[in-house]
């Protein structure tokens, strides 16, 4: 198979555009915007759309009309952007619309700086704006694992009419590697909700998330609740990594996972039982692959670029069984293997 | 016999939330007339706002999308983008359209987004119960500014048209009102001109239109028409303040 050295904003969107994405919208912001630029070079060429918006406001407002049409659409920001695109997020999540968003996030909070960062991870799993809903987010841990995941994201959303999102770094933005990409896209499966036009064929289509009746909300709600069921149970993924004898067992994702595994490594080497569990969706959580990733553990460090926030949901898929331990760099600082691995040595001890 | 008149094909035959007087029920009649003679039904979609209109998905007939509070003509260019051979509606009052959705207004106008924007203007936030909104005349009582809107303090109303009529992606920018018989044909007259606009590939088209509001007004159906004429029509005259099409006429003699 074919392999390209790419960056990885680069990389989300040419495997966008081979995923059958139809129409993009975004707002300049940094460190993502190499995906916007790529885009708009390459989009209308192979029959798509690149529009830029005057606002992420709008621009996820427009991925809002594009889905509804029964379309692949897909935008892109870093975190001050993901702010100002919740309120959108919220309405496409009840509207039962798929897209795909991704966050190439840098650090917060308020305008923050440029450097890569995890602090949107509570953002993405659990606050991506007003109301009871989920969306699917992905963290790749490589240039490769960003284009599988845009693919899987389009997929997944399709299938389940819901928003997915790639939850990125500005490090994993920014960085090249080889890659190779899938065939591109040409078949669909029908989207028979879609407002495209009735033809007078069929009822007119309602895109739609107000419900003034209690009970009609509740039950919209529950339904699409009893969606996440499945899905958490499908599609919830994990690396787990040395830990079949692990007492120490570390917790990270993506471009943290990298700095991890390495620390992991040298933990081995000196001869100390030390494994990585990372996680590749972070909702749903792999509550389950983490409990038999930790059966062996004595203890669990959770690392991350932030200051601790997927540590709640390490303790929780415990149930603090195992005490839980916390490294993290912020602001845009990346914490260095050596640095992991002194806590790794610190706990093991 | 004859029919002579009867519900347009567009417009779903129930009975809509609007409060008795209120002169949306003529603004949406007039779109689906226009839908109907055209014949386009099939193959639009329509977008509402947040507002009074927002359930207006129950009463068009063609294909419906509810949008955030003054996004439409955003959600309306994702639409028109996707989808660029249908024909894409918007449907917005002043709060939605002049005040939170400014930005997406102006935006989609000065892009030359293809699409129809249906403005209905009647100086008021009616759903959420009368208050102030970015076309309400100064002097005006409303729930938030019970003294009367003062432009020391609130600022001045805002001419969508006249603004609009600036950018260049402009086609169509033209006011009209539906008080009387002979108005209510222009404002027909105006909507098909902004739907025959976006079949010809003109661009923007925007068509506000004067309505009323008996309720927040605190004024009987017939009294509000009459403030309609007194108080709105002066500070927002009717006319066209833009018209592309009939430029390119005039400059091809």
């Amino acid at each position: 198979m074919e392999r390209n050295l790419m960056k990885g904003n680069e990389a989300i969107a040419e495997a966008a555009m081979r995923a059958g994405c139809k129409c993009f919208f975004g707002y300049p912001i940094t460190p993502q915007t190499e995906i916007s630029a790529y885009l708009a070079k390459n989009m209308a060429k192979n029959g798509g759309l690149f529009l830029q918006a005057e606002s992420e406001v709008a621009a996820i407002n427009m991925v809002l009309g594009a889905s509804s049409t029964g379309t692949r659409v897909m935008t892109s920001s870093s975190s001050p952007g993901i702010s100002l695109k919740s309120e959108g997020i919220s309405y496409i999540a009840a509207s039962d619309l798929p897209c795909v968003i991704v966050n190439v996030q840098r650090g917060g909070p308020g305008l923050g700086g440029i450097q890569p960062s995890q602090a949107d991870y509570w953002q993405a799993t659990k606050a991506l704006g007003h109301g009871d809903f989920h969306i699917l987010v992905f963290a790749p841990s490589s240039v490769q694992e960003m284009v599988d995941m845009v693919t899987e994201a389009f997929d997944l959303a399709d299938e389940y009419r819901m928003p997915a999102m790639l939850l990125a770094d500005g490090l994993l933005g920014q960085m090249m590697e080889p890659v190779s990409f899938p065939e591109k896209r040409t078949e669909f499966s029908p989207k028979p909700w879609a407002t495209d036009g009735h033809k007078n064929k069929r009822e007119h289509n309602i895109v739609n998330s107000l419900f003034l009746q209690p009970d009609v909300l509740q039950n919209s709600v529950v339904k699409r609740f009893e969606r996440y069921e499945e899905i958490k149970e499908k599609h919830a993924q994990a690396e787990v990594y040395l830990c079949e004898d692990a007492e120490i067992v570390v917790t990270a994702y993506g471009a943290t996972a990298r700095v991890a595994k390495s620390a992991v490594n040298a933990a081995r080497a000196k001869g100390i039982k030390a494994g990585l569990f990372r996680p590749k969706t972070l909702w749903p959580y792999p509550e389950k692959r983490l409990n038999d990733a930790c059966k062996t553990a004595k203890r669990v460090l959770c690392v991350e670029m932030s200051m601790g926030q997927m540590i709640d949901d390490v303790k929780l898929a415990l149930e603090c069984r195992i005490p839980v331990e916390f490294f993290g760099k912020t602001g845009g600082v990346i914490p260095t293997p050596t640095e992991v691995l002194a806590q790794i040595e610190k706990y093991a001890e | 016999m004859a029919v002579v008149f009867q519900r347009p094909k567009s417009l779903c035959d129930v009975p809509t939330h609007y409060c008795p007087g209120c002169t949306h029920g003529i603004i949406h009649r007039l779109v689906c007339e226009v839908m109907d003679e055209m014949d386009i039904a099939g193959n639009t979609i329509g977008v509402c706002p947040v507002g009074c209109s927002v359930m207006a998905y129950d009463y068009f007939a063609c294909d419906m999308i509810e949008a955030p509070h003054g996004r439409a003509p955003a959600v309306a260019t994702g639409v028109k983008r996707a989808k660029p051979d249908s024909y894409v509606f918007t449907y917005q009052g002043d709060g939605d359209l002049a005040a939170i959705g400014t930005a997406e207004t102006v935006h989609a106008a000065t892009r030359g987004e293809n699409i129809v924007v249906i403005f209905v203007n009647n100086t008021t936030y009616g759903m959420t119960g009368g208050q102030m909104a970015p076309t309400t005349l100064p002097g005006q009582i409303t729930q938030t500014t019970p003294y009367g809107r003062d432009p020391k303090v609130q600022g001045y109303p805002v001419r969508v048209c006249e603004m609009l009529a600036t950018l260049d992606g402009t086609a169509l920018a033209q006011r009209v009102a539906v008080d009387s018989v002979p108005n209510i044909r222009k404002a027909k007259a105006a909507i098909k001109k902004a739907f025959e606009n976006q079949r010809d590939k003109k661009g923007f088209s925007i068509v506000e239109v004067l309505s009323t509001c008996p309720t927040n007004w605190g004024l009987s159906p017939t009294e509000a028409l009459e403030r309609l004429r007194k108080d709105m029509i002066p500070y927002y005259p009717l006319g066209v303040y833009k018209d592309k099409s009939a430029e390119e006429k005039e400059a091809a003699k």
